[in-house]
C-alpha cells in the first residue's frame, strides 16, 4: 500500500513532487476523487498524489464555447457552471459513480478525461477526445508542459490532448484542461419502441441513422432489463435540438417506425431519465455480482456477438451507440469468459474492456508491434515508469 | 533543413536500383525533367527537387521502401497530391520522395457501419462522389478538395468551411493503416467508435507525415442534410460583423459554416465571379444553416434577427439551390480572385478566439500600412480561423521577405491574443521557426519525444514542424533534479 500522500497546491508544486520522486525512484498513483480507481489494473505505487487541491474553473467564456479548469475540479461543479449558461459537454461523459459505489456525478475533470469514456451522444457529437482542446501537465521528466490551445481549429504541433485522453494517467499528470463546450439542446424527445428482437432493432437503428433525423441517442434494452416496459425489449431513439426542429423530426421519425412494435413517446424529463440511466450504466447496478464488460465494435457485428455471448456465457447484454457499444453482464462462474469475449471482440474488429470483475487484464491486450510502440510512447513521457505504473498494461 | 548527406547522394544510382526491386521499375523516377514537378507543393516559395521519387502501389511496397530506407539511413518525405500550403511535402535533396498517388482506390463502402475504407491517394471529393448516389457524403471539405488526397488530409488534419459543425478530419476518421519508418505495418482504429490502448489514431492525425505513412483510411460518411440555406449579410464595419458572429454562437446556434470577408476580398471576389455581393459594405458574412427544413427555417429567422440587431445593412437568404451556390461562389473563389488583382499573394492561417476578430483585423490593417503591402482577409469566422492574403510582387526585390515578415507578425499576434499559429494548413517548413512563439522549450521537447517513439533515427520528413532538431538519445535522457528547479527565475509559460 502507498505509504504517503501528496496534495499539490499548484502545478509547480506538483512538478517538484515528481522531481523528488525521480531522485528517489518513487512510483505514484494519481487520484482525483478515486471514483474510478477500480477501473484498470492495480497500480504498484509507493505514494499517492491527490489532485483535489488543484481545483477550480479558471476560464469560462460561454460565447466562445470554451472552458478551462484545473484537473481536480469536480465534474459536478463543471456541469453546474455549464448548466447556468445552458451549455453542456456534448459527449455526455459516462457517469461511473454509481457503478463503483460513489454518488452519481462523482469524479473530477482530470479523471473523466483520463478515462475518456463518452456516453450515448457520442454517435452524434463525438467522443471525449474530440472536445479536449488543450492540456497542461507534468510529465515523468519532471517538466511542466502544455499542448493544444483554447481554440477549436488548431493543428499546431502533435495532438497530445487526444493522446492523453483515455491514457489513465500513465503518460503525465494533467493539471489543467481546456474543453470545447456546446449549447445545451433546447428540447429532447425519445421514441421508445417495444417488442423488437435484437436483429430487428439493429436494422431499424441502421435505417433511421442513415436518414436525415439527426438522432442523438440509439440504444436497445432486451427484455431482462425492462421491468418498466412489462419485460418487452425496447429500442430508444432520442431527438434533441431546437423545439420546432425536434417536433418536426419526431413526426418524421415516428412515421418510420415498423408496425410490429408498440411506440411510446417520452418527453422532457422522462426522456432525460432514460438517457441518464444509460450514462450511469443503470442495467448493471441492480445486482453487482456479475462481471461487467464493455465491447466497442462495428455496429453491424452487434447482433451476432450479443446472441453468441448471451448463449455461451449465460450473459445478459444491452446496446448503446446503435450497436457500436455492447455492454455485457457475465456471471463470474462462466469459465474462460475473458478469453472468449476478447476473441469474439477482436474477430469482429473491436475490443473489450472489463469494468467490473476479476479479469487479469481489464484492457484489451495489444498485439506485439502495438504494445512495443505503446511502451516507447510511455517511455517518452515517463521514462522511469513513475506515473500510474501498470494501470493499463504491464509496464504501461 | 537538415544538412545534405553527400554520402547518400553519392549512392543515388544504387538506391534507385534497389528501389526498382521493391516496386515496378517505372515507379522509380530519377530523371531531372520528371523530378521537376515534385520540387514544391502548394507553398511554391520553397523549391527543392528530391533525390528521387518512388510511387509504390501497395501497402507491402510502401513498407518495403520504408524498411529499405530505414536500414540504409535514407531520409523519406511522404507526399499526396502536393497541395500543402505549409511546405509539408517539400522534398529533400538527399531524400526519397514517397508519393502515394498510385494508392487511389476505394477498398470498401460499408453502408451498414456508415463508413468508407479508401486508399490514401484517393481525393477528398472522390470519397463523397463514391457515396453520393445513396445520399451520403464525407464532411470535411478543404477548398482544395478536388485535388487534395485523403492521406494528405490525415497528415495535416485538414478542415474546410463546414468543420464548424462537422469537425475537422480527425473528428471524421475511424481508422488508419499506418506504416512505421522501420516498415512495421500497424492498424489504429477500424470500424468501431474507439480503439484499445492509447488514442494513436488521434495522435497521428495531423502529425504532418513525421510519424509514419498512412496506407489506408476509414472515414465516417454522413447522410446529406435534408436542406441547406445560405445567408449573405453585409455590415458597415468589421466590429459589427464580428459581434454578429459572436452573437450567433452565443445564441446556441452552430451553423454548418460561417465565413467572413473584408472589403478588399469582397471586391476582388465580386469582380471575379459576379455573385451579387454588396459593394458598399466593409464586411460580409456568409452563414450556412443545414438540417431538417423546420430547423433551417427557424434558425435562418433567428440569425436574421441577430444580424439586424448588430446593424446589418443587407441580409439575404438563399431561395434556391442555385442561389445558395452563387452566394458561396465568391467565397470559394476568393483566393484566385485575389490572385487576379495582385501578381502574388501569401495565404496565412492562424486561429484566434472569436471575440478578438475586430482587434486583430484592426492590427492587421495597421501592419499593412507599416509594411506597405495590401491585405485581403477571408476567414472561417465561426471558428476564428483567419486567412489573411498578403498581396506582393515577387519580382520586386525584397517583397518576398517583406511578405514573410508581415505574415510572421500576423501569426505572432494570433498567439498573443490567445490563438495559435495554424488552424488547418499545418506548420510544415513555413511556420517551423515560429513554434517557439507558441510553445516553450519543454513543450517542444516533449513533442519530439513522441516523434522519437515512432522514428528514432529521424528519417521521416525531418526538418518540418520543429525549429530545432534534437537527437533522440539526448531527449530521452533522464535529468534527475533532486527536488531542485534548474532555473527558478525563468517563467515557464
Amino acid at each position: 500500500m502507498p505509504s504517503s500522500r501528496h496534495t499539490p497546491q499548484s502545478a509547480e508544486d506538483l512538478r517538484d513532487i515528481v522531481r523528488s520522486g525521480m531522485a528517489a525512484g518513487t512510483r505514484f498513483e494519481i487520484l482525483g476523487m478515486g471514483s474510478k480507481r477500480r477501473l484498470g489494473r492495480a497500480v504498484a505505487a509507493d505514494e499517492i498524489i491527490d489532485m483535489s487541491a488543484l481545483s477550480g474553473i479558471t476560464l469560462y467564456e460561454p460565447e466562445e464555447l470554451v472552458m478551462t479548469a484545473l484537473a481536480g475540479t469536480p465534474l459536478a461543479e463543471i456541469e453546474a457552471a455549464l448548466a447556468q449558461r445552458r451549455q453542456v459537454m456534448a459527449f455526455e461523459p459516462l457517469d461511473l459513480g454509481p457503478l463503483y459505489g460513489h454518488a452519481p456525478g462523482a469524479g473530477t475533470l482530470g479523471g473523466m478525461v483520463s478515462a475518456g469514456l463518452a456516453g450515448p451522444r457520442r454517435i452524434a457529437a463525438g467522443a471525449v477526445r474530440d472536445h479536449i482542446l488543450g492540456i497542461e501537465a507534468v510529465t515523468g521528466h519532471g517538466e511542466l508542459v502544455k499542448a493544444g490551445g483554447r481554440v477549436v481549429k488548431n493543428v499546431t504541433g502533435y495532438d497530445l490532448p487526444k493522446l492523453v485522453t483515455g491514457s489513465y494517467g500513465t503518460l503525465c499528470i494533467l493539471t489543467s484542461l481546456t474543453l470545447k463546450v456546446m449549447p445545451a439542446p433546447e428540447e429532447e424527445r425519445t421514441i421508445a419502441l417495444a417488442g423488437l428482437d435484437v436483429e430487428e432493432a439493429l436494422r431499424l437503428m441502421r435505417r433511421v441513422l442513415a436518414g436525415p433525423h439527426a438522432i442523438s441517442g440509439a440504444a436497445y434494452l432486451p427484455a431482462w432489463a425492462t421491468a418498466a416496459y412489462d419485460h418487452r425489449p425496447v429500442v430508444f431513439l432520442r431527438l434533441e435540438g431546437f423545439a420546432a426542429s425536434v417536433a418536426a423530426r419526431f413526426r418524421a421519425l415516428a412515421a418510420q417506425m415498423p408496425e410490429q412494435g408498440e411506440m411510446m413517446e417520452l418527453d422532457g424529463e422522462a426522456s432525460g431519465d432514460v438517457w441518464r440511466t444509460f450514462r450511469q450504466l443503470g442495467p448493471a447496478l441492480a445486482d453487482d455480482g456479475d462481471d461487467l464488460w464493455r465491447l466497442s465494435i462495428p455496429p453491424s457485428a452487434a447482433a451476432d456477438l450479443a446472441r453468441g455471448l448471451e448463449g455461451e456465457l449465460k450473459a445478459r447484454y444491452w446496446l448503446d451507440w446503435a450497436g457500436g457499444l455492447l455492454w455485457l453482464l457475465v456471471p463470474p462462474s462462466a469459465a474462460d469468459a475473458a478469453r472468449l469475449i476478447r476473441e469474439r471482440a477482436s474477430a469482429a474488429g473491436g475490443h473489450a474492456t472489463c469494468l467490473r470483475g476479476a479479469a487479469a487484464e481489464p484492457f484489451h491486450p495489444l498485439d506485439a508491434a502495438r504494445l512495443a510502440l505503446t511502451r516507447r510512447i510511455k517511455a517518452g513521457f515517463d521514462p522511469m515508469g513513475l506515473l500510474n505504473p501498470g494501470r493499463m498494461y504491464e509496464g504501461v | 533543413m537538415p544538412a545534405l548527406d553527400e554520402s547518400v547522394i553519392a549512392r543515388r544510382g544504387a538506391i534507385a536500383a534497389a528501389l526498382k526491386t521493391l516496386t515496378r521499375p517505372d515507379n522509380v523516377i530519377t530523371s531531372d525533367n520528371e523530378l521537376k514537378p515534385y520540387e514544391s507543393d502548394g507553398l511554391s516559395m520553397y523549391r527543392q527537387p528530391p533525390m528521387l521519387v518512388v510511387l509504390p502501389e501497395t501497402t507491402a511496397e510502401v513498407a518495403a521502401v520504408l524498411k529499405y530506407c530505414s536500414d540504409e539511413g535514407i531520409k523519406v518525405v511522404p507526399r499526396g497530391a502536393g497541395t500543402s500550403l505549409s511546405g509539408g511535402a517539400l522534398p529533400l535533396g538527399d531524400g526519397v520522395l514517397l508519393g502515394l498517388a498510385k494508392l487511389n482506390r476505394v477498398i470498401e463502402i460499408d453502408w451498414d457501419n456508415q463508413c468508407a475504407r479508401v486508399q490514401p491517394g484517393m481525393t477528398n471529393l472522390g470519397i463523397t462522389n463514391a457515396v453520393s448516389h445513396r445520399g451520403f457524403y464525407y464532411a470535411p471539405d478543404p477548398s482544395s478538395q478536388i485535388a487534395c488526397t485523403i492521406g494528405g488530409n490525415v497528415a495535416e488534419n485538414s478542415g474546410g468551411v463546414h468543420c464548424l459543425k462537422y469537425g475537422m478530419t480527425t473528428n471524421n476518421l475511424l481508422g488508419v493503416e499506418f506504416v512505421q519508418m522501420d516498415g512495421t505495418v500497424l492498424t489504429f482504429g477500424g470500424k468501431a467508435y474507439d480503439d484499445a490502448g492509447y488514442d494513436l489514431l488521434g495522435l497521428v492525425t495531423g502529425s504532418e507525415g513525421l510519424l509514419g505513412v498512412v496506407t489506408e483510411v476509414t472515414v465516417r460518411i454522413l447522410p446529406r442534410p435534408a436542406t441547406a440555406k445560405a445567408m449573405l449579410i453585409g455590415f458597415p464595419s468589421n466590429e459589427a460583423a464580428g459581434q454578429c458572429v459572436a452573437d450567433v454562437i452565443a445564441g446556441g446556434i452552430i451553423p454548418a459554416g460561417m465565413e467572413m470577408m473584408d472589403r478588399p476580398a469582397i471586391h476582388a471576389a465580386e469582380a471575379f465571379v459576379h455573385a451579387g455581393y454588396p459593394l458598399d459594405v466593409e464586411a460580409l458574412i456568409i452563414v450556412e444553416i443545414d438540417g431538417p427544413q423546420e430547423e433551417v427555417a427557424e434558425l435562418t429567422a433567428r440569425v436574421d434577427a441577430i444580424a439586424r440587431r448588430c446593424g446589418a445593412t443587407t441580409c439575404r437568404t438563399s431561395e434556391t439551390e442555385a442561389e445558395r451556390a452563387l452566394f458561396w461562389a465568391g467565397r470559394k473563389a476568393a483566393f484566385p480572385a485575389v490572385g487576379r488583382i495582385s501578381p502574388d499573394y501569401y495565404c496565412m492561417d492562424g486561429t484566434i478566439p472569436r471575440k478578438q476578430l475586430p482587434h486583430v483585423l484592426h492590427r492587421i490593417g495597421e501592419m499593412s500600412a507599416e509594411y506597405g503591402l495590401a491585405v485581403a482577409n477571408v476567414f472561417h469566422a465561426g471558428d476564428g480561423n483567419l486567412h489573411p492574403l498578403i498581396l506582393y510582387d515577387a519580382n520586386r526585390p525584397g517583397e518576398v521577405e517583406k511578405a514573410e515578415a508581415f505574415g510572421n507578425d500576423i501569426l505572432t499576434l494570433c498567439v498573443e491574443v490567445g490563438g495559435v499559429l495554424t488552424g488547418e494548413h499545418g506548420v510544415g517548413v513555413e511556420k517551423r521557426d515560429l513554434m517557439e512563439v507558441q510553445f516553450g522549450a519543454e513543450d517542444l521537447k516533449q513533442q519530439q519525444r513522441v516523434k522519437c517513439a515512432f522514428d528514432p533515427s529521424s528519417l521521416l520528413n525531418p526538418g518540418k514542424v520543429f525549429p530545432k532538431l534534437h537527437r533522440c538519445a539526448e531527449l530521452g535522457r533522464v535529468h534527475v533534479h533532486r527536488g531542485q528547479t534548474a532555473h527558478p527565475d525563468i517563467p515557464r509559460f
